[in-house]
């Protein structure tokens, strides 16, 4: 059965997993695999041991290959990082800063801006927490010197409909390849003289946060009516698993409209191989296989206008927490989503809690599903139209007729007791919605989701604006 | 017998939540028969530091996967891990890395 499995010995059915011990046998401290000089710092992979510098270098060096394989950001183009303030996407604005600060030709040629998404309210913080997370972020962003929008997940609720609909793809100059792009940007760059410094060519100047210009001040929270009424979104939603979903997509819509206002062409995400691979294994439990490529790949493009790129995913999580220790990389960790004790823990958590133990005795399980994700293709994630799309993800609708006749029944049900019952407090109006009439709307793992969200009353209006706009 | 040992214990990552948000943790740790070493220590701070939900931060004798261990800057995969004897002025760093972003 395992015979193929090596050193491990088998599946371990006789004996437990064999643990990877590098115990008291080895000398220490032990020497750099790369350089052969520096005192290791850490391993890497599932062996290697590396010194701080090199470990530098190969962290720098893999920033730029992902772009470069990828060769999807073009010179000069607008690209709006995504900071959550996690370690993940404080390592990625580093890399960015790192990588515009260079002086020779592998500099990166795009101009970066950074969005940051308060999401203290639906994460338990108290407002004088909120207060200080943003505080610290704003000073964090100014320093950066990169212009910067502060948003709060309240905001959500003020979309429009349209973001539930992908917008044009409007090539920059049509039929340029990337190399002619590179090329001719040099070319500009040569023939404005270059008497400027490398970095800020066409960054304006630091502190220039567009922060102002929305409805908001920094460090200003919203209005306690508009985050009431996100509370009341997410508590009426039944399980952890739907709340983690409906963050993401909140949270994804937001960052995403900003991009498309203010004129940003990408948007960069920090998920790193780690978050990857748990990503993975969750959105297969969550019914979303047919589009594992689309929401874990190196591009995502079902928004049409603007393009989610993820250069992070060949990190592992442990090379991220090194770097961000040794380079003093600055981050502000907002606290996980409470969850009550009676609620089992969200799938999200436990397949993370699975991949990692398994990690533990097994290294290679995450490079290994982040490699087996790599072949999946994005095509049948792309829909054709608009009938054929998933009003929440934008992904092909992908169900046949029977299923549908299985899930919209017991939707009636519910929402039928609950009339009987009289627990609406709001018994919906004349012409609003039933949420049953949503379910043709959505993919399969949506409907899931939507299922275990709370009565159509709750839902962020442009989610219900867009979906009564298909119904008729 | 192991003289007592001073350490500063740092909590990052988000680990410091289980510790009432302090990072920094200056800890003697008192004599006893046996060397002190990271095996003990856990069990020391999860008797004397964790203030909440143990199955957190450690799992059976370790850490809970997705908790990385430094000790002095360094790996604890290059020190031994669980094995590595203490000495007086160490530093042990705890940086988790659940609930990424």
């Amino acid at each position: 059965m395992c015979e193929a499995a090596g050193d491990d010995g088998g599946c371990g059915a006789d004996v437990g997993p064999a643990r990877r011990r590098r115990g008291a046998g080895r000398s220490y401290p032990r020497t750099c695999m790369k350089c052969g000089q520096g005192s290791a710092a850490l391993v890497i992979r599932v062996g290697d041991p590396f010194c701080r510098n090199c470990f530098r270098e190969y962290f720098m060096h893999k920033f730029r290959a992902m772009l470069g394989k990828n060769r999807i950001i073009f010179p000069g183009e607008k690209v709006l990082l995504a900071l959550s303030g996690g370690p993940v996407s404080s390592a990625m604005l580093r890399q960015v800063q790192e990588g515009l600060s260079r002086e020779t030709a592998k500099k990166l040629r795009f101009i970066p801006s950074v969005v940051y998404v308060d999401e203290g309210a639906v994460r338990g913080q108290s407002l004088a927490q909120r207060e200080q997370s943003l505080a610290r972020m704003e000073t964090l962003l100014q320093a950066t010197g990169f212009p910067y929008y502060l948003m709060h997940l309240e905001q959500a609720l003020e979309l429009p409909a349209s973001i539930l609909r992908p917008g044009p793809v409007t090539s920059s100059e049509p039929g340029l390849s990337y190399k002619e792009a590179v090329e001719g940007f040099i070319q500009q760059q040569r023939q404005k003289g270059n008497g400027d410094k490398d970095s800020g060519t066409s960054l304006p100047g630091p502190g220039s946060g567009d922060s102002a210009e929305g409805p908001l001040a920094a460090s200003r929270l919203p209005a306690a009516a508009l985050t009431q009424e996100l509370l009341k979104l997410f508590e009426a939603v039944e399980t952890p698993t739907a709340k983690e979903e409906l963050l993401q997509m909140l949270r994804i819509h937001l960052i995403l409209q900003t991009a498309r206002t203010k004129g940003y062409t990408k948007v960069m995400t920090g998920e790193s191989c780690t978050r990857v691979a748990i990503k993975l294994l969750t959105n297969l439990a969550l019914g979303r296989g047919a589009f594992l490529a689309i929401d874990t790949g190196f591009k995502d493009n079902r928004h049409g206008d603007v393009m989610v790129v993820r250069p992070m995913r060949e990190y592992m999580a442990k090379e991220i927490a090194f770097y961000n220790h040794f380079f003093d990389v600055p981050t502000v960790i907002a606290p996980p989503l409470p969850t009550k004790r009676r609620d089992k823990p969200s799938i999200h958590r436990v397949v993370e809690r699975f991949l990692l133990g398994l990690q533990e005795d097994f290294p290679s399980t995450i490079s290994t599903i982040y490699r087996t994700g790599e072949k999946l293709s994005s095509d049948r994630a792309k829909a054709t139209c608009e009938s054929q799309r998933c009003l929440l993800c934008l992904c092909a609708l992908d169900l046949d007729g029977e299923e549908e006749l299985a899930l919209e029944p017991t939707l009636i049900m519910d929402e039928l007791e609950l009339e009987r019952n009289g627990c609406c407090q709001d018994p919906p109006a004349a012409g609003a919605e039933r949420k049953s009439a949503y379910i043709p709307l959505l993919c399969y793992s949506c409907r899931l989701t939507f299922k275990e969200l709370g009565p159509v009353t709750t839902l962020p209006p442009y989610v219900r604006a867009e979906a009564q706009r298909r119904i008729h | 017998m192991a003289a007592p040992v001073s350490l500063q214990v740092e909590f990052g990552g988000g680990a410091e939540l289980l510790f009432d948000g302090v990072k920094k943790h200056q800890v003697t740790l008192p004599c006893q028969p046996e060397p002190w070493d990271i095996r003990n220590l856990l069990q020391w701070i999860k008797q004397n530091l964790l203030k909440e939900r143990p199955e957190l931060f450690m799992q059976g004798e370790s850490v809970r996967p997705g908790i990385l261990v430094l000790i002095n800057d360094a790996d604890w995969e290059l020190m031994g891990e669980l094995d590595y004897k203490l000495q007086d002025q160490d530093n042990v760093l705890f940086i988790s890395t659940l609930h990424g972003g």
